[in-house]
């Protein structure tokens, strides 16, 4: 089974709600949830794959009704305490002590050329591309973490068991399902890969359409 | 609101969201592990100088010079770097063209993935339960709440961006804008006709 996040194609959401081009916040404490989750995360105690799967291990009932910084700001309490660069205690409201981890906290003046460089995913692997654009493939048919039970993946379960084809390939990028439980970056080779709305849904609204989703080679056999 | 896991450590902050934030700033600011004035860099980032007119300038570029098109086609990443573009979220660019017979969306249905660099913060919509989960399964009909009808030969490709390649739409350059330079073309580029909800506006 896959978790609440994995929600492409669920039926019964409402309409979708344009908003203005300008408005890139709604409130004020979701710019200092963004501010804080970026700066604790310059430490480096954890990477993009921990996080992602911190927020989707929330609890499901949590997770629907959380909004989209309360998650991340949970996710956050959760991964300061499992890191240890917060004590249960401190979070609890005991009187919080200097950390140890203080001299690699973000300064104002670094900010800039932090968020310039980035993380690239592209890592050296020693797995040959299998696949070529125009190939047909098959996923997996279970969108599940194969090496941890439970596991973040990026399979989404919409696409499990389809066949498709490699229309590009990315080069070799970490795996999340090993990178998001420190088993390492595992870096696979990584392709766009097309699918007919046909093949992903039983009433698609128009035959001509197509879904795209960049897939690791480990989700992919020849189809 | 009762907690179905009280083992996890966020329920140990206060409920309030406001309230809860600011006390997961005054713990890590006590500890020595966020500087409020680097807090301030990031919000300042992102509210004021990272947004959709970077986009915009990459697009009303390539309406306008084919030879840029064309790279940015071949290797967006390379591209957008040149013009300072490169940073968190925006590291593996691909840009996808409409034309009169393939419209793109983009969307991220497993999380908000989204490219800063060109784009800023994804608007709320895009990190939505309804649009994660509708987009790819009835992208015309979400597009419908964006005011927006395509043609029925016009194929639509959605993009779910499950790893961290991300996507920019080039959309369509409306007729009657020959001749229009690069700041004029880039008011009609809107940040939903970059993600695939809108289009272009018509002069």
């Amino acid at each position: 089974m896959t978790r609440v996040h994995d929600m492409g194609g669920r039926y019964g959401d409402g309409r979708v709600v344009p908003e203005p081009e300008d408005q890139v916040f709604h409130e004020d404490w979701h710019k200092r949830a963004l501010a804080v989750t970026l700066a604790a995360g310059a430490h480096g105690a954890w990477n993009i794959d921990v996080s992602r799967h911190a927020r989707e291990r929330l609890a499901p009932m949590d997770y629907a009704r959380f909004s989209y910084y309360e998650k991340w700001m949970a996710a956050l309490a959760d991964l300061l305490v499992e890191t240890g660069l917060v004590t249960a205690d401190e979070m609890a409201g005991a009187n919080p002590t200097m950390s140890p981890r203080a001299a690699t906290t973000l300064t104002a003046e670094a900010v800039p050329a932090v968020l310039a460089k980035g993380g690239p995913a592209t890592r050296a692997s020693d797995m040959a591309p299998a696949f070529a654009p125009g190939d047909v493939v098959l996923t997996r048919h279970l969108a599940e973490n194969t090496l941890v039970d439970g596991g973040h993946t990026r399979l989404p379960r919409y696409a499990a068991g389809a066949r498709g084809c490699i229309l590009r390939y990315h080069g070799t990028h970490v795996l999340p399902d090993s990178s998001a439980h420190g088993l390492g970056d595992a870096a696979e080779p990584l392709y766009a890969v097309v699918f007919p709305a046909s093949e992903l849904w039983a009433h698609p609204e128009n035959p001509a359409d197509e879904v795209v989703l960049d897939l690791w080679q480990s989700y992919l056999v020849a189809g | 609101m009762p907690h179905d896991h009280p083992d996890h450590p966020h329920s140990l902050l206060p409920p309030d969201p406001a309230l809860r934030i600011k006390a997961l700033e005054t713990i890590l600011t006590r500890k020595g592990l966020v500087d409020p004035a680097a807090l301030d860099a990031i919000i300042d980032t992102y509210e004021n100088r990272i947004g959709p007119r970077n986009g915009a300038h990459v697009v009303a570029r390539a309406w306008r010079d084919p030879a840029f098109k064309a790279a940015l086609l071949e290797d967006a990443t390379a591209v957008v770097s040149d013009l300072g573009y490169y940073g968190r979220q925006g590291e593996h660019m691909v840009a996808v063209e409409n034309t009169d017979k393939v419209h793109n969306i983009v969307v991220c249905t497993l999380c908000s993935c989204y490219p800063w660099p060109l784009l800023g913060i994804p608007p709320g919509w895009y990190k939505s339960d309804a649009y994660r989960a509708r987009v790819v399964r009835e992208p015309r009909a979400v597009l419908s709440d964006f005011g927006v009808t395509l043609p029925p030969d016009v194929a639509v490709r959605v993009w779910d961006s499950t790893a961290e390649v991300r996507y920019l739409v080039i959309p369509q350059r409306p007729p009657g804008t020959d001749g229009m330079d690069e700041a004029a073309l880039m008011d009609l580029v809107t940040r939903d006709s970059m993600i695939g909800t809108g289009l272009a506006v018509a002069p």
